[in-house]
């Protein structure tokens, strides 16, 4: 466990950038440090790896303090991921990942092996491997990054914005893996960020800071979003906290209606059997059990579907794996109001409408049934 | 007579291809001469460059001494190290040092200086030592403008260093100076026309060390 205590850091120009902080930081999971620009974010990090040394307080490792430790050694042991990712431009990709494990004294091929498993660790294609960081995209140099500082597998890992730089698509995709790594290394992980949805979607533990490197809340996300400490964090969290809280409840307690579906090849018998007076739509689905869309069941002509005429049916949420905001968005997107459900291979399970959302969503915020982290 | 009739009689006489006073000797002369300097001022201008760009301290007063230093008219320094330390070698050394230091100098501190601080950080933050950091991350990347100040050294040195034989020295100011003297103007503009050769050879060597030692990774993305 890391461990800050009453950290105080005072750069010479009498700039206060963190202020008597202390935290606990778990082993084997990601804990988020986050702020607005100039909290101390960074400068909290640094200190971890003696990059900045604190004005005042200790920070210790297992128990031991890092201020006693040789500087270097130290920093072996912990990955270093910055937000340009600062790869060294005059060496290959191979070597670039290879770095630390050479620093530490590694023979040439032991480190290179090592750091070609690595690539398929981050997703990188082996064909990059001789490439220079200039042939590569922003995203992939950021994988290279990660790579580099996983190479001689250090039990921790620091982080500094490493995914602001790149496009919102390509962020999200570099989070998912980072969390599947995780899954897979269980690292202990500091990450800095100045956005609040990367701190919930990641963290285990959110460190919120305020400006003049002060600590204005430290809780796990569904918690901070349930009850921010203060106003300040509630306005960090911005106005949709609601909305976004729904994502750590479940959709597997929706209950599906199973009525309004019908196959595209349906008889006239199947239509008028499937219309009810509460479902005032029905979801036209191909005979691959994939959804194609709404339709008024007077407009169904049983053997003459015409699929190009059907309502769009939105985005579909994955009943159990998805979240209630999955659910609800999948519902607010589609032009009746009701939500489609599929399964995992995106086969129609049912359909949902924003009434029953909107009760599931009133029951799980009554329980606090907010515990479990769900994917979406 | 014109400028290419002497080129053709200075190079066609056979008495200029051997002996003391031959070319291939007057070459080699220079070609000493010139190494020699550049190496002193690159032992000097490197070292210092490298470190004050690693540190990014002590650039001003870098930068004072350079500007002081390229105020020196080399012809003059010649004559003063001559009256203060006679003939020799060392009296053409000194101005030509003093002439090669602030390229070499001030290109190095500015070509790390202006290495993008990112790896730089990312290097510090994996443990690597300071010297290290310097010798295999900022110089790799630095060298194309590390080597471009040691080549504009180099040229200078070479069309400079036809100052020694103003004090009895060899090189192929030889040429120029007893052409003038002797009013052999043959001799003059062959003289000129060798050393401009060897300019143009020395930018040669300069751009086959930059294609050999600069990384792809560098020579692309610049
Ligand atoms: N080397 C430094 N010298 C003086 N002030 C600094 C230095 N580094 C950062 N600061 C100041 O400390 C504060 C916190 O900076 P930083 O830790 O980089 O914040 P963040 O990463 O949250 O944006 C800011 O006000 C910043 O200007
Ligand atoms: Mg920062």
């Amino acid at each position: 466990m890391i461990r800050i205590d009453s950290v105080t850091k005072r750069y010479p120009d009498g700039t206060v950038a963190v202020d008597r902080l202390s935290l606990e930081i778990p082993d084997r999971s990601i804990t988020v440090l986050v702020g607005p620009s100039g909290c101390g974010k960074t400068t909290t990090l640094r200190m971890i790896n003696r990059m900045v040394e604190p004005s005042e307080g200790t920070i210790t490792i297992d128990g031991a303090d890092i201020s006693r430790q040789p500087v270097n050694s130290l920093r072996r042991s912990m990955g270093y991921v910055i937000q340009n990712a600062g790869l060294f431009q005059h060496r290959t990709i191979v070597d670039n990942i290879a770095t630390v494990p050479r620093l530490l004294g590694w023979s040439k091929d032991r480190a290179r092996a090592r750091a070609r498993e690595l690539m398929e660790r981050v997703g990188l294609d082996a064909s990059l491997a001789k490439r220079y960081p200039y042939q590569l995209s922003g995203g992939q140099q950021q994988r290279v990054g990660v790579a580099r500082a996983l190479a001689a597998d250090p039990p921790v890992l620091l982080m500094d914005e490493p995914f602001s730089a790149v496009d919102p698509i390509v962020r999200k995709g570099l989070q998912e893996e980072l969390l599947r790594i995780q899954d897979e290394l269980g690292k202990t992980i500091v990450f800095v960020t100045h956005d609040i949805d990367e701190a919930i979607r990641l963290g285990t533990m959110v460190a919120v800071l305020r400006t003049g490197g002060r600590l204005a809340q430290y809780a796990p996300p569904a918690e901070l979003l349930s009850s921010p400490a203060d106003s300040f964090v509630e306005d960090f969290l911005g106005t949709d906290r609601g909305i976004r809280r729904l994502s750590f409840f479940t959709s597997e307690t929706l209950e599906l209606k199973k009525t309004p579906i019908v196959a595209v090849d349906s008889t006239a018998e199947q239509i008028a059997s499937r219309t009810d007076p509460d479902t005032p739509y029905l979801l036209v689905t191909g005979l691959d059990g994939r959804p194609l869309g709404w339709s008024e069941p007077e407009d169904l002509v049983a053997g003459e579907i015409e699929t190009e005429r059907l309502l769009p049916y939105g985005r579909p949420f994955v009943h159990g794996k998805d979240s209630l905001r999955a659910a609800l968005d999948a519902a607010v997107l589609s032009p009746t109001g009701w939500a489609v459900a599929v399964d995992g291979d995106g086969q129609v399970i049912g359909a949902v409408s924003q009434q029953t959302i909107g009760e599931a969503i009133r029951s799980a915020h009554a329980e606090g049934r907010d515990d479990a982290k769900v994917a979406g | 007579m014109n400028v290419l009739n002497f080129v053709n009689a200075f190079f066609g006489d056979s008495a200029h291809w051997h002996g003391y006073d031959g070319i291939p000797h007057r070459l080699l002369e220079h070609v000493q001469y010139s190494l020699t300097a550049l190496g002193i001022a690159a032992a000097i201008g490197l070292p210092v460059g490298l470190v004050t760009g690693h540190t990014g301290r002590g650039g001003n007063a870098l930068a004072l001494v350079a500007t002081a230093a390229r105020a020196l008219p080399s012809f003059g320094l010649l004559v003063l190290m001559f009256v203060l330390l006679g003939l020799g070698l060392l009296p053409v050394m000194i101005p030509l040092v003093v002439l090669a230091v602030p390229p070499i100098l001030v290109t190095t501190y500015e070509a790390v200086r202006s290495v993008d601080p990112s790896p730089v950080d990312a290097a510090r933050g994996m443990g690597m030592t300071e010297p290290r950091i310097l010798l295999r991350v900022e110089v790799p990347v630095a060298l194309p403008l590390i080597l471009s100040g040691l080549r504009s050294a180099a040229i200078q040195i070479v069309s400079t260093a036809t100052i020694a034989a103003y004090v009895s020295l060899g090189g192929l100011g030889r040429y120029i100076v007893d052409g003038l003297y002797q009013r052999d103007y043959e001799k003059v503009v062959g003289g000129a026309t060798l050393v401009a050769v060897l300019a143009l050879v020395t930018l040669t060597v300069f751009w086959a060390v930059t294609r050999v030692a600069v990384s792809p990774g560098v020579r692309r993305s610049a």
